[in-house]
């Protein structure tokens, strides 16, 4: 088991020195005339080069990686280009707003995805036919257009919640409740989508296994049987979805944030992004990626409690 | 990354895209979806034509005007016509999606075959290249490559094609695998084809549904992705795209949210069309798939082959060995329900009574309807199948129409059943002390540690050598002749007056066949059990049964005592089957008593045996 999670571990890290080495040297070789743009058009040749010598950035590129590595074993990604802001500082004090929405959505995702692909598999007819019409529909329809749709009918034509804003728990949970409901919804509807119809499908494929006839040939019932033994046989291939779109929700979450001006990790990437800051775009790659590894070692884990054939290594 | 939904290039049978299409066009959702799609496209390439403006002229006095006039949609905040735009944005929009399309289709598909078709450190080298690729959500890569190369549509719809061809390559490999080493891809190498015709001819061939399907996927992702980074602000502002024009609504979503709604509904649109056109597509191929798999079933009937049922005379039972009646199954008909509403039937008109203490044996070969009349008698019929005639009297209940409620009581407790394959019998998620102390419990109402102690009884008495690490075991970790006592025992957990056995010992190799036979006769003297004995071996029904019943395409022929039916065999198809045994088997001497008959364990009936020695 240990050694199980300490190579899952060392994997995930291989996976994320290359990612950020790869993003460090696409992003830093592409990044053009940074500091006139950050000075302006009408900054002096003489300025420009200060200011390049101040970002570091008229050192070889090996050198800047080599100080960029330094400084990331040390916890330390560097300064904003554009605000001076460390970007620990800058990311760690958004990250909690969208793991908060990105982590409810899941949960969300989890729970609905499960009810209704047990429904629509142990029942089928007409239940089954309106889950799988509305799961193709939630599956095709972008989660922002979703997220327009909720805006304009519930906040802003029936003020059922607030619009736009963020209030964190600790302020208000019933604010926080409005705020945040939307969003997760937003989010969440793509994902039960797609969830569902795994939960669906393995359920369906568990049902049809020897061993649930035989379960039931001893007296047990369909529903206790449903939920002990094809939930536990289901669970590991609606588990792998799951992971998948946990890494989709962060994604999801860029443009639902915008949407909602819901002050996140989101906003932090779009502004970064449409300025060019390469530390920080650096720092939210980084992030991105230990996350996504830590989401996945985490459903490892799972797929073992719930696989005993799994957890033998 | 991006989810997408499976699907597997064997559940597509080599249906040519024209078929396909032909289909396609008769199911109203696909028809939809491609008229959709059809139209357009054609608004793509004609934008220029069939735009009342240029989408990029900006007319100060029009600025948020309202729909009508000059304007059939109104303006946008910049002044210019939303018609016009809307036009040109499909144009950029369908072709952006187009480019990232053709970058995964290249990239996957040639990927996949590649590594499909060679294997090896290509292989390797590919799926972690994948791995890496599904490692950041999209939008975080385009956000990072747009941080670098600025606003530019083809570049980030470049890339994306690059995130998404991992969608092709899974798709394309695994089918390319799976089809490497087929026959027929082995016959055109050795008839000397190259490997470049070989990979085109015979393995497009299986991929092309599936990628066909995964392409209108992948469209509707692209359009959606570049809808949303468009939407943040972050596309090239000079090219009218949906995104673009959704963007600017949202700026005015208090003041004119009507703004929004045209480009909504456009990318809405467009992404359902294509889901649909996708999940179509997949119905259209697993519905003719699905023909081919339900052709294989039961031999289907017809009514004139019903035939008297050959009946021997009773044995009396003067040493008093079978108690009272305990299951009659009178005139027992089931019907399996058929996509087009037919029911077919895959028993007719089965009856057979079992006393207490009586085996009686059902023999026929694979398809005959055994398993069908014994999971009749537990109302335990796959999907779709259901009792359709006749009546199943155990014990005074009749089973037929029995309530689920009340068969929750006698299964288990009354009927027990072994199944034919062990290991596929007991779930291999829970150890196999729970699957029997689950049962136990709930049926007898034991607790924890008296079920459990029972449970380790039964693993004892059913000659377990080591019942406490079995019972902590799992499925995985025992062998089949194990996991068939450890079913054996769950069977007999509860005491049961009739046990169903269906063909407990084919799985099983032929030593440990024996002694699974012998653990069953003990049991079922000990325990005095009715017990109905599904097998396709005379060796079996000599060893065990009291009573024999052959059948045959889903009827009983020849019923009777297996003294007189051995002594005896009427029926032509119960002598081919003996005929099938003798080809293999030691010569048999005269049938006088039950003792005498051999043990033909070794000489498995098969319905393969038969055809060799007679045309049935």
């Amino acid at each position: 088991m240990l050694t199980f999670i300490i190579r899952r571990l060392l994997a995930g890290a291989v996976l994320v020195v290359v990612i950020t080495t790869v993003a460090f040297f696409l992003l830093y070789a592409g990044s053009g005339n940074v500091a006139r743009k950050i000075l302006g058009n009408s900054a002096t040749q003489a300025g420009v080069a200060e200011k390049n010598h101040q970002l570091g950035l008229d050192r070889p590129i090996l050198v800047q990686f080599g100080d960029w590595l330094t400084n990331a074993l040390h916890g330390s990604f560097g300064d904003s280009w554009f605000t001076g802001q460390p970007v620990n500082d800058a990311i760690a004090s958004r990250l909690g707003v969208t793991l908060t929405l990105v982590i409810g959505a899941t949960v969300i995702t989890a729970v609905f995805a499960v009810v209704l692909g047990v429904w629509a598999a142990t029942r089928r007819g007409w239940v089954d036919r309106i889950v799988q019409f509305l799961s193709v529909l939630g599956f095709g329809i972008p989660g922002f257009l979703i997220a327009l749709a909720l805006v304009l009918v519930l906040a802003i034509n029936l003020k059922l919640f607030a619009p736009t804003g963020y209030t964190s728990f600790s302020d208000s949970p019933s604010e926080w409740i409005k705020t945040v409901t939307l969003p997760v919804i937003a989010l969440a509807i793509g994902g039960v989508a797609g969830v569902t119809q795994q939960v669906r499908g393995s359920v369906i494929d568990a049902l049809r296994q020897d061993y649930v006839r035989t379960l039931r040939s001893r007296g047990l019932s369909t529903t206790s049987v449903v939920f002990k033994h094809v939930l536990r046989n289901a669970g590991a291939p609606a588990l792998a979805v799951l992971a998948v779109q946990f890494v989709g929700l962060l994604g999801g979450a860029v443009i639902v944030e915008q949407v909602f001006a819901i002050p996140g990790v989101g906003q932090v990437a779009v502004t970064a992004t449409s300025q060019g800051d390469i530390p920080l775009v650096m720092g939210l790659v980084l992030a991105t990626a230990v996350i996504v590894v830590i989401v996945n070692l985490v459903i490892d884990l799972a797929q073992g409690a719930i696989n005993p054939k799994v957890r033998l290594s | 990354m991006i989810e997408l939904p499976t699907v597997l290039a064997d559940e597509a049978p080599k249906a040519t895209g024209t078929s396909l299409f032909r289909r396609l066009t008769k199911n109203p959702v696909g028809l939809g979806s491609l008229i959709w799609l059809a139209l357009l496209v054609l608004t793509a390439i004609f934008a220029n034509v069939i735009a009342p403006m240029d989408p990029n002229a900006a007319d100060i006095n029009a600025v948020l005007a309202k729909p009508g006039g000059a304007h059939p949609l109104g303006a946008d905040s910049a002044g210019q016509d939303v018609l016009s735009r809307l036009f040109f944005a499909s144009r950029y929009s369908l072709l952006g999606a187009m480019l990232a399309l053709a970058v995964a289709a290249v990239f996957g598909i040639i990927g996949g075959l590649i590594a499909g078709y060679y294997g090896k450190w290509f292989n390797a080298v590919s799926s972690w290249l994948t791995g890496l690729l599904m490692a950041l959500p999209g939008i975080v890569v385009l956000l990072a490559a747009r941080s670098v190369l600025g606003p530019s549509l083809w570049g980030s719809m470049a890339i994306f094609g690059v995130l998404l061809s991992p969608a092709f390559f899974r798709l394309v490999f695994a089918a390319v695998s799976a089809v490497r080493n087929e026959l027929y891809v082995d016959a055109a190498r050795v008839s000397g084809l190259s490997d470049a015709r070989i990979i085109g001819r015979h393995i497009l061939t299986v991929v092309r549904a599936p990628v066909i399907i995964q392409a209108a996927m992948i469209t509707g992702i692209a359009i959606a992705i570049q809808a949303g980074l468009d939407f943040l602000g972050l596309g090239d502002t000079s090219i009218p795209t949906w995104g673009s024009m959704l963007s600017d609504g949202f700026q005015q979503i208090y003041s004119n949210p009507l703004l929004m709604i045209w480009p909504s509904l456009a990318i809405a649109l467009t992404c359902v069309a294509l889901t649909l056109l996708a999940n179509a597509m997949r119905d259209e191929l697993e519905r003719s798939g699905g023909r081919k798999r339900r052709r294989r079933g039961a031999v289907e009937l017809s009514p004139a082959e019903a035939e008297p049922i050959i009946v021997h005379d009773e044995i009396p039972d003067t040493e008093g060995r079978f108690g009272e009646e305990l299951l009659r199954v009178d005139r027992l008909a089931v019907g399996y329900d058929q996509p087009d509403g037919s029911v077919k039937r895959v028993v007719h008109d089965v009856s057979l009574v079992v006393k207490r203490g009586e085996v009686h044996g059902l023999i026929g070969e694979s398809g005959s309807g055994k398993t069908q009349t014994a999971w009749s008698v537990l109302r335990l019929l796959p999907e779709g199948g259901r009792v359709v005639g006749g009546a199943i009297s155990f014990e005074g209940v009749d089973l037929a129409d029995a309530s689920e409620r009340k068969l929750l009581g006698i299964r288990g407790k009354k009927i027990a059943y072994i199944p034919q394959e062990p290991m596929s019998n007991l779930d291999p998620s829970f150890t196999i002390g729970y699957q029997l102390v689950e049962p136990i419990r709930n049926s007898l109402g034991l607790s924890k540690d008296e079920a459990k102690a029972k449970a380790i009884g039964l693993l004892t008495r059913v000659g377990i050598p080591n019942p406490e690490r079995t019972f902590t075991a799992y499925p995985h970790e025992v062998s089949g002749g194990m996991a068939q006592r450890v079913l054996i025992a769950g069977a007999i957990s509860c005491d049961p007056d009739l046990l169903i056995a269906d063909e407990p010992t084919t799985a099983l190799d032929v030593t440990v066949q024996a002694e699974v036979l012998d653990l069953l006769r003990d049991l079922q003297r000990e325990l005095q059990m009715g017990v109905i004995l599904v097998t396709h071996n005379f060796g079996v029904v000599a060893d065990l049964c009291d009573r024999v019943s052959v059948m045959r395409n889903g009827r009983i022929v020849e019923t009777g005592p297996v003294r007189s039916l051995f002594a005896n065999p009427q029926h032509e198809y119960t002598r081919a089957l003996f005929d099938a045994i003798l080809e293999e088997g030691p010569p048999r001497g005269e049938l006088k008593e039950p003792d005498l008959v051999p043990i033909m364990t070794e000489s498995v009936f098969l319905p393969s045996n038969i055809n060799k020695g007679v045309v049935l």
